[in-house]
């Protein structure tokens, strides 16, 4: 018995490789293992190789395996371009139709299965994802009806000859090739999972979820890869709670509204990736100088211009933490778990409303599109604070006067009102204003309006805004890293443990303000600091250097070729930069 | 009910002595009061440029922006607290230039707003180049031997675009201005107007003599039908796009917010932002 396993489905994009990732994953969830996904796929709708990768495990995973235990292939390219993954005595259960055949120097086990036949056979060419689960499914040995309970499932709403013909197509998947193999494969059989179903989603399901729960009533976006997922979510949720998504014209507009709504007192976001996020800049300014609170997520991709607009990158916090001109007060989270990303939605329109500043939530490809198991949501932690919003009426102003919606107080944060409130009439403008919000060039009030604004954020720190796994007082390395990777860390570090290198594992979550005094501990103790991140140019140990220092102790492991590290890899750009 | 002199705060615009804006400025206030708000039922959003300073002088709530991003700013107002009643405001290069491309999708997505833009034919706060809205052969600081590209015709877009109120006026006629202004606001949907609003500083072509003789008012059509859109392309052409008065409304259709399915019909600000455990379970289900 084994405890986790890797299976792929790959083919033509179109082809039906995600809905037999699908209804594979779903079924396994029922019977409680956990999973983790990783999507390969390119800029286009039909055509093209396209794979979906799942880990599946008795115990929690965050990452994707080095190799691939089983690989179901609906073209002979596929195989090709997917069997280097396979280990030594991996399967690839394949459609018979193209004669496949495994390219030499793989040691695999190759079923041909009759997919395509048995799909036509039973009506349409389109069931071959049902055939193709079947016999996956099969092979592990694990009980057809709760596949089968997943297909009526999907299909349930389409009638029962439709439920009943693509149930088939999986029990004739299942037959033929346990046929073949004369019975489930003896080393892929899983042992029992807890067979508690857990939530599986995307890290932008996982947002979209967190916005809700932060009481975001309103999202203006414009869709572009990888986040439009967020605004599709949302736009099914939220007519429910009175709200709903606008797809605008373009990025600018998603930010700008975003900003009159939250000025009228609705939380409201928008999402985007590293283009948008290069239109919204003027906004984020805006957002800045006016203190109207914003909460923008940037799901970063490769970069940079249209760059790897499907692949994994790390490369926006530059932009993110410097984009804007001028100097305003900002914040910059980086959630690194899926669990991560739902509570720091929450976190996120709280610390917009109560500093009054711009808050950018950055995920990267993998966060937001690997579907993973989620543990369970604490309903408990949802707690909304709006901080200076006043409710309630308002003493009358004098002739003339206006509300002090920028009153210098000591901690920089002003009194709110929304536009509507009796005796609340105030400007707000981009110019350089005086405490009533009136345009003023002033030098006087210039600086201490510039110095207003900036002591806001002087000591914000999220919660766990350095996340650390620090069994070690002195370890060998510390892997600081952030985002997606932490999952990947891991793995590694159990293998370079085991060679006798004690590893120490810091996730940095708040990115800007940056929480030196949080990080300096972790380096300091250890003897050598590896950053781990998925860009060329090292943009999160320059933070590090430019913040704490320790030049001389920090080495850069980077990956930039548009996909997220594997263990191995960590484990070995780890054990050469730790001698 | 509050009057006209209560939208009108002490501060002194920077606009220059004749500037056509003033006018605009005492033409939403007058048409402020006469449908009965308190000041702070309005919102006014402005963009950037001398007439992007509208916002400052109404004694009501006012943002301004950024350029050519007013009509987004003014829209998310409008989808957040619908109670209030908002005002979209800028000049022809922040309306039909840097922001032409909100301009547009703003008129097709016709949320209930009021949209005014002061139409100079010339950008003033950067001392005189040429607009979308000048003429060919126009010479300016940027345009030394004339522009030589199209003139903009805001009117005709903005009919293409599927606007549902589209009127122009001069803001020397500051009756006919706030009568219109009146009806945009009374409107259901994203009312259009553009007002000629002349550069008394660096536009020596085009003004107040110049409209003065060549704007022909609607009024001098009895049969004129504003519920016509090709009657009102007709004449748009027909003038050269010099006319003044309502020129088309469509009352029949319905604004953006009515058609959002399950949009609350009370402000979205004022309700509860706390989701119930019973929802939140509801929510995590779909993901088992």
């Amino acid at each position: 018995m084994i405890s986790q396993l890797s299976w792929k489905i790959g083919g033509q994009q179109g082809e039906g490789v995600e809905s037999t990732d699908r209804i594979f994953s779903t079924a396994l969830n029922r019977l409680g293992y956990y999973l983790y996904g990783y999507r390969h796929f390119s800029s286009r709708i039909k055509g093209g190789h396209t794979n979906n990768k799942i880990r599946i495990s008795t115990r929690p995973i965050r990452a994707i395996s080095d190799d691939l235990d089983i690989l179901a292939a609906f073209d002979q390219e596929s195989i090709d371009l997917n069997a280097g993954e396979l280990r030594a005595g991996g399967v690839v259960v394949a459609d018979a139709k193209f004669s496949p055949q495994l390219p030499e120097g793989v040691n695999a086990r190759l079923f041909a299965v009759p997919i395509t036949a048995i799909a036509e056979e039973l009506g349409t060419s389109l069931m071959k994802n049902m055939v193709a689960s079947g016999a996956s499914w099969a092979l592990l040995g694990l009980p057809i009806e709760v596949l089968g309970r997943a297909v009526e499932e999907e299909f349930g709403r389409k009638g029962p000859a439709i439920v009943e013909k693509n149930v088939e197509a999986v029990r004739r998947g299942a037959e033929f090739v346990l046929e073949q193999a004369g019975g489930p494969l003896e080393e892929f059989q899983l042992e029992a999972a807890d067979g508690k179903q857990k939530l599986f989603m995307i890290g932008n399901e996982a947002l979209g979820l967190g916005a809700i729960a932060a009481g975001c009533r309103l999202m203006s976006a414009y869709p572009i890869t990888p986040a439009s997922e967020i605004m599709e979510y949302l736009i099914k949720k939220l007519p429910r709670f009175g709200g709903t998504v606008v797809q605008t014209e373009d990025e600018i507009a998603a930010a700008t509204m975003a900003i009159g709504a939250n000025y009228a007192g609705v939380r409201t976001m928008t999402a985007s990736a590293g283009p948008g996020l290069s239109l919204m800049m003027e906004a984020i300014g805006l957002s800045g100088m006016t203190e109207t609170p914003l909460v923008i997520i940037d799901t970063q991709r490769g970069g940079p211009s249209t760059g790897l607009p499907t692949k994994q990158e790390q490369s926006d916090l530059n932009a993110l933490i410097y984009g804007t001109h001028g100097e305003i007060p900002k914040v910059v989270l980086a959630p690194s778990t899926i669990e991560e990303c739902f509570y720091d939605m929450i976190e996120a329109f709280n610390v917009a409303e109560i500093y009054q500043v711009p808050v950018i939530v950055a995920t990267d490809l993998q966060l937001s599109l690997g579907k993973q198991s989620c543990e369970p949501l604490d309903y408990d932690r949802i707690v909304i604070e709006r901080g200076k919003l006043l409710a309630g009426e308002l003493p009358p102003l004098e002739e003339h006067k206006l509300f002090k919606r920028y009153e210098l107080t000591d901690d920089g944060v002003s009194p709110r009102v929304l536009p509507g409130a009796k005796n609340g009439i105030h400007h707000v403008t981009g110019v350089e204003h005086d405490q009533e919000g009136r345009p003023s060039e002033g030098a006087g009030n210039r600086k201490h309006m510039m110095e207003k604004r900036l002591r806001k954020l002087e000591s914000l720190r999220i919660r766990d805004a350095v996340k650390a796994d620090a069994p070690h007082e002195t370890p060998d390395l510390a892997i600081v890293a952030m985002g997606s990777t932490g999952g990947t860390i891991d793995e590694a570090r159990v293998r370079l443990e085991a060679e006798g290198i004690t590893v120490n594992r810091v996730m940095v979550r708040q990115l800007h303000p940056f929480p030196s005094e949080l990080l300096e501990p972790y380096l300091q103790s250890a003897k050598k600091v590896v950053v781990l991140e998925n860009n060329a140019t090292g943009q999160l140990a320059n933070l590090i250097k430019q913040n704490i220092g320790y030049h001389g102790k920090i080495e850069h492991a980077l990956k930039y070729d548009g996909t997220p590290f594997l263990p191995s890899e960590i484990t070995k750009a780890c054990k050469e930069l730790s001698i | 009910m509050a009057t006209f002199k209560e939208f009108r705060n002490n501060v002194k615009p920077n606009w220059c002595p004749g500037c056509g804006d003033f006018s605009v400025q005492a033409a939403i206030q007058r048409a402020a009061a006469a449908v009965g708000l308190e000041p702070e039922q309005l919102a006014v959003i402005s963009g950037i440029g001398c007439s992007g300073r509208i916002s400052g002088y109404i004694n009501a709530y006012g943002l301004h922006g950024i350029h050519g991003r007013a009509l987004p700013i003014a829209q998310g107002v409008k989808l957040a607290n619908r109670e209030l009643t908002v005002i979209a405001s800028g000049g022809d290069g922040d309306g039909f230039a840097i922001g032409m491309g909100h301009t547009v999708h703003a008129i097709r997505r016709n949320l209930d707003i009021t949209y005014i833009v002061m139409d100079n034919q010339i950008y003033g706060l950067t001392k005189g180049q040429t607009s979308p809205r000048s003429a060919e052969g126009f010479k300016t600081k940027s345009t030394p031997e004339g522009s030589i590209e199209n003139t903009l015709s805001p009117l005709e877009i903005a009919l293409s675009a599927g606007a549902t109120f589209v009127a122009q006026s001069f803001s020397s006629d500051i009756k006919q201005l706030t009568s219109l202004i009146e009806a945009g606001i009374k409107h259901k949907g994203f009312s259009f107007i553009n007002v000629f609003s002349p550069c008394v500083t660096f536009n020596k072509i085009n003004t107040y003599d110049w409209f003065k003789e060549h704007i022909v008012n609607l009024e001098q059509f009895p049969d004129y039908d504003p519920t016509s859109r090709v009657a009102a392309m007709n004449k748009i052409m027909e003038t050269g796009g010099m006319l003044t008065g309502l020129i088309y409304q469509d009352r029949e259709r319905q604004s953006y917010e009515e058609l959002v399915p399950g949009f609350k019909e009370a402000a979205l600000a004022k309700q509860d932002l706390t989701l119930s455990r019973d929802n939140f379970d509801k929510l995590l289900a779909e993901f088992k």
